[in-house]
């Protein structure tokens, strides 16, 4: 246990100084995902409670960052009951054939600043495109703090067909907003 | 009797059938829409609903103002009873009218939807989003509005009985273009 917390200490201290530090623990429980679109004008905040995420972010070498995310897309809250059970449907997410959404990274940028960028491809129902996704980082004490958000344009992956498909009713733009944090760990 | 009946005021007119027309849409659109299954065509008519109502909410704010402010015309000889009716149910109308759309626009907060007037601007939430709040003022507004019925069929029926029955000016008195 002591031994432990020595090696979490100095790899904090290091964090500044020796660059041996890569944020790769993502606490579950501290991070989120959320999203929100806009029906006829009104914006709806909503949220995926289930998903896994794996990073590997070194700040002082990001262009190596790496990560993958999960999305149990029955896990969704988007809002209401009503438009829960409507979303896991056929037209929209079909979650029976299509449980799950991924975003694998193809690389990272680094804009300047704690600014960066996630270059990837996402995954939803059984549509790949390419993803921007700008984030910042943060240090808070052991841990990594990534906050980000994009757009995403919901008729690129064919969530909402028939009817649905009318974007003046629900907008073809969700924004997604993640929050993810990773506690560090010393490289091998 | 060839004076002229007195007449409402020309603002006092307007209000009240612009405001009747609105109530006359929003009424059936919310009893019709709120059993539609889920589908673009029910987001629209809810917010169709949600602006016609808020509209009416809007025009009561002057509406108001302009009736303390004029005193609507002496009434016409009736039964005393029968004016005090009317009066009774006219007050009830006003209070309706506010209560009404308010219910609407408390529901919509509490059911974690805000209300953005015709898509463009958004009105503040005015509670928080809460299940049981919005389950609860969803009876409240479905309440009002059968009193809502109820009063607006008094008020047509004694319309009628001053027309039908009575043959006086009092309709008229309220009717635009007429003498
Ligand atoms: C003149 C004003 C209004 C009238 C006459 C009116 C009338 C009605 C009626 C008759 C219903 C159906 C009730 C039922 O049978 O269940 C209804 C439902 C509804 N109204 Fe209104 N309303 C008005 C204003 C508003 C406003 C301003 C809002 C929101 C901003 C609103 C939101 C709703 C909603 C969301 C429902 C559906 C409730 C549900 O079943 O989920 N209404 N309204």
């Amino acid at each position: 246990m002591k031994i432990r917390t020595l090696t979490l200490t100095a790899a904090v201290l290091m964090a500044g100084t020796a660059h041996a530090v890569e944020f790769n623990q993502v606490d579950a429980a501290k991070s989120s995902l959320a999203f929100s679109s806009k029906q006829m004008g009104v914006p709806v905040p909503g949220s995926f409670k289930r998903f896994t995420s794996h990073i590997a972010f070194d700040p002082a070498k990001p262009t190596a960052a790496s990560t993958t995310l999960e999305i149990d897309l029955a896990s969704i809250d988007a809002g209401s009951k009503d438009a829960n059970d409507e979303v896991v449907g056929k037209q929209w997410f079909n979650v029976k054939a299509f449980p799950t959404a991924k975003f694998v990274s193809t690389g990272v940028k680094a804009l300047g600043g704690n600014r960066y960028e996630a270059l990837g491809k996402m995954t939803i129902k059984g549509q790949t495109r390419d993803v921007v996704a700008p984030f910042t980082f943060k240090q808070e004490g052991a841990s990594g703090v990534f906050d980000g958000a994009f757009v995403l344009k919901r008729m690129d992956y064919n969530i909402g067909e028939g009817p649905w498909a009318d974007v003046s009713a629900v907008a073809n733009e969700i924004e997604i907003k993640f929050h993810v944090v990773a506690n560090a760990a010393t490289k091998k | 009797m060839n004076f002229p009946t007195p007449r409402y005021t020309g603002p006092a007119i307007a209000a009240h059938w612009v405001i009747a027309a609105l109530i006359l849409v929003a009424f059936p659109l919310g009893v019709y829409m709120h059993d539609l299954p889920l589908s673009p065509t029910k987001l629209k008519l809810y917010s169709y609903h949600k602006w016609i109502g808020i509209t009416v909410l809007l025009l009561f704010v002057p509406r108001i103002l302009w009736r303390i402010t004029h005193r609507p015309p002496a009434p016409l000889p009736m039964p005393a009873w029968q004016h005090r009716i009317a009066e009774g149910t006219h007050h009830l109308l006003y209070l309706l009218m506010f209560l009404v759309p308010l219910s609407g626009w408390l529901m919509s907060s509490a059911k974690g939807f805000q209300v953005v007037y015709f898509g463009v601007l958004p009105l503040p939430d005015l509670v928080g989003k809460s299940e049981e709040l919005g389950d609860l003022l969803k009876e409240v507004h479905e309440a009002l509005n059968f009193g809502l019925l109820t009063l607006v069929g008094l008020h047509v029926a004694g319309a009628l009985k001053h027309v039908i029955i009575d043959k006086d000016g009092t309709l008229r008195r309220m009717l635009p273009f007429a003498k």
